[in-house]
């Protein structure tokens, strides 16, 4: 094998490869798993002008810009980052595109790290776009290159659909050129570009016109393959289950869908009729299923339990029988925050003020587990502000508080904030700025003041913003869990609307420096296990009941010291008492 | 060869995910398919970590089955407890030599690289692509250091 041009590649990696020798030169995202090493992996080719945008409503309009400003373009984000960007989703599709448009999705079946599990081929449906699936990373970087030919030949964006399987799977990749495209023109076209009634009604006729014709091209596409073997059992299949079902079915015959919509009815039809059972492997909804169903198929789906998680190879005898699903995910490691992240001095102080927190979508989440548990709502981006506007009138702006981080804040927390001050909410906000993005492995954002690229640029004055909104009282304030405590107790009664932003807290990805750990005395320990109660991964109770501190693992943040009484843990910083 | 199931598992920030990488990118050079699959849950720093990593001729699925993997290479008793019924019953398990090394490893960071050199024993890749894979994983970093313990971990046969 030539090694030379075969590298080691994550979906994401190969998506981003293929993308720039397709001749992408604009790229637009909101991190968020398991998208986010998509746009990172963009930051690499100097060829491409890639950016974390503000939210994904934003990454898709400006992507969707550059497509009409004539640059082949491409936006990226998880499942339910396309939620946030339905609204120009949905009108582009009438409008078509200029240069070619892709729009990523990484749904994530099984939520690892997602608050839901949807299916974005229904997405595909209800915009009435061309999805495309592939199911590993080197037929990724084939496929978004068909994608991006797809987008011209038809004067649409294309949805390409990855999954966590096809995401972080890494494989043999073989690279090959990038071919430049030459910048088009725009052309003023209100009739295209300009969506207003009458102009939309026209193009509306217009996409179910291409719809038919998209789904020709499905037909005759070699994205959608029939592999004809054994005629007892034909498998149809989509993405990652296609592989499951080459490993548990070597020899039945297989439909792999690779353009997933608008389906190949005559494909699908004629394999129906070659075997003499149908069935239907697919993750998530029974969305091939209930086609097939409609086409009069007569098919084999999954147990309705199997809508469920993700599909392991394990499950595809059950799949295709019927049965239900058993093997619900066992209990693995409680996810915590990481030893010495700025987070945890904020939920132990809020834990103590017994508040109601409506919470957010970031590390933060992890604060709503015990022994924390001081967090009590989490729904979607930014729903922080808008639940805590709520909760403040209904159930007290003493008694309230809401809690976002900085990236969160800019995505969909600003809005939140206009409206609360608008509509004259009071109680206090809480905008834990660790200078990045956390869950995600740490990207930029405005806030930060650097690109994408790594470049330097205008930062955001948080603190600005917050007055500009309307907040009666905006402050910084320091971390150390004893100062937020007594902040909370002078604001909460206040009849105004108060943003506290708690900053000097890098996260423990971007600053590693290590403090010295605490020191135990074991002599003095009354193991009352309050110390243990700041769920740090660095301090526990072992075995014997007794407190063991992990010196790999702790920071030196001291959040555990501060928690005991009888002086058994102390810090072992001379002259700073705090982190 | 046949396609070999590696499954490693531990904690997060105790480089299961580096060593596993090596793997892939050494049996690539080596001129297999290598496929490795891994989730990124909630937690950067102390949670679960599993990354399948399959090699062969030509790999399909990037998940080991359960009870089909023929290595488990764990980082954490409990984490090697929860996840050793994807072993296979003939599997090869290497808790034990994890064990030995976190005894006798105080700088905690090398360990994977010990258990790399405990695996390669067994695999059928040549030294060349492993230190070529080393090399650019750890992007030079302590380059020495990491051939030395690997070179040991592998020449200790038993
Ligand atoms: S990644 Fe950063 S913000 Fe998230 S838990 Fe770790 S230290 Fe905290
Ligand atoms: S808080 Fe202090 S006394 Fe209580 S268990 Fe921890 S070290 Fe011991
Ligand atoms: S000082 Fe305490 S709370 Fe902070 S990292 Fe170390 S063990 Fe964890």
């Amino acid at each position: 094998m030539n090694t030379k041009n075969i590298k080691f590649l994550s979906g994401n990696e190969a998506l981003a490869q293929g993308a720039w020798e397709a001749g992408v030169k604009f790229a637009a995202s909101y991190p968020g798993t398991p998208a986010t090493e998509i746009l990172e992996s963009f930051t690499q080719y100097k060829e491409i002008d890639a950016q974390w945008s503000v939210n994904e409503k934003v990454a898709f309009e400006v992507a969707l810009g550059a497509s009409f400003a004539g640059v082949r373009s491409i936006y990226s984000s998880k499942h339910v980052g396309l939620n946030v960007a339905m609204d120009p989703l949905m009108t582009s599709m009438y409008s078509g595109i200029n240069a070619g448009f892709v729009v990523v999705t990484a749904d994530e079946p099984g939520m690892h790290s997602s608050q839901n599990e949807q299916d974005s081929r229904l997405i595909a449906k209800f915009a009435k776009a061309p999805l495309l699936e592939p199911c590993s990373p080197s037929e990724t970087k084939k496929f978004i290159k068909t994608a991006f030919e797809i987008s011209e030949q038809f004067d649409t964006p294309v949805i390409f659909r990855m999954t966590t399987r096809v995401s972080h799977t890494k494989e043999n990749v073989e690279l090959e050129e990038r071919t430049e495209k030459e910048q088009k023109k725009f052309e003023i076209n209100p009739p295209k570009y300009v969506m207003v009634p009458a102009n939309a009604y026209k193009k509306h006729i217009a996409l179910e016109e291409k719809l038919i014709k998209l789904q020709e091209y499905s037909e005759n596409s070699a994205l959608n393959v029939a592999e004809l073997k054994d005629n007892e059992l034909g498998i149809v299949c989509d993405g990652v289950t296609y592989l499951y079902v080459k490993e548990k079915y070597p020899n039945a015959s297989v439909l792999k869908l690779g353009m997933v919509y608008p389906f190949p009815d005559k494909k699908i039809k004629e394999f129906a009729s070659k075997v003499k059972k149908v069935a239907v492997v697919e993750e998530s909804e029974p969305f091939i299923e209930e086609h097939l169903l409609q086409m009069g198929i007569k098919c084999f789906g999954k147990h309705y339990t199997y809508r469920v998680g993700e599909l392991k190879p394990e499950n595809i005898k059950d799949v295709i029988e019927g049965n239900p699903k058993t093997d619900y995910p066992g209990p693995s490691r409680k996810p915590v925050l990481c030893p010495g992240c700025p987070h945890r001095a904020v939920f132990v102080a809020l834990r103590k003020s017994k508040v109601t927190v409506s919470g957010d979508i970031g590390c933060y989440t992890l604060g709503s587990l015990p022994p924390l548990a001081a967090l009590h709502s989490t729904i979607c981006m930014g729903a922080s502000v808008t639940i805590f506007e709520s909760f403040s009138r209904y159930i007290g702006h003493e008694k309230t508080v809401g809690v976002l981080g900085d990236s969160t804040f800019v995505h969909s927390g600003i809005t939140g904030l206009i409206n609360a001050a608008y509509n004259k909410g009071k109680g206090v906000l809480l905008i834990l700025d660790n200078g990045t993005t956390g869950m995600t492995g740490a990207q930029p954002n405005p806030a930060t003041g650097v690109t994408a690229k790594g470049e330097k640029t205008k930062k955001l004055d948080l603190a600005a913003i917050c007055k500009v909104c309307g907040a009666d009282h905006v402050e910084v304030v320091d971390l150390s869990s004893e100062s937020i405590d007594i902040k909370l107790k002078e604001l909460l009664p206040k009849d105004q609307l108060s943003v506290l932003i708690v900053r000097y807290s890098l996260c423990k990805l971007i600053d590693r420096t290590k403090l010295p750990a605490p020191k135990f005395d074991a002599g003095k320990c009354k193991k009352c296990y309050m110390c243990v109660s700041v769920d740090c991964p660095a301090i526990f109770k072992n075995e014997s009941g007794d407190i063991q501190l992990n010196m790999e693992l702790c920071a030196g943040c001291d959040v555990c010291v501060a928690m005991c009484k009888f002086g058994a843990l102390t810090s072992a910083k001379k002259d700073t008492n705090r982190l | 060869m046949e396609t070999i199931n590696i499954l490693f598992c531990g904690t997060g920030g105790q480089g299961i995910l580096t060593a596993s990488e090596i793997v892939g990118r050494a049996a690539m050079f080596d001129g297999y398919h290598a496929k490795k699959s891994e989730v990124h849950g909630m937690a950067q720093r102390g949670g679960s970590v599993e990354s399948h990593l399959r090699l062969g001729k030509e790999v399909f699925s990037p998940i080991i089955e359960k009870a089909q993997a023929d290595f488990l290479v764990s980082f954490h008793k409990g984490e090697h407890d929860r996840m050793a019924d994807m072993l296979k019953k003939d599997g090869v398990d290497l808790l034990n030599e994890f064990l030995q090394a976190d005894k006798d490893i105080s700088d905690k960071k090398y360990i994977n690289t010990y258990m790399l050199g405990v695996l390669s024993r067994y695999l059928d890749l040549t030294e060349e692509s492993w230190l070529k894979a080393m090399t650019e994983v750890f992007k030079g970093k302590n380059t020495e250091k990491n051939f030395e313990i690997f070179r040991a971990a592998r020449a200790n046969k038993h």
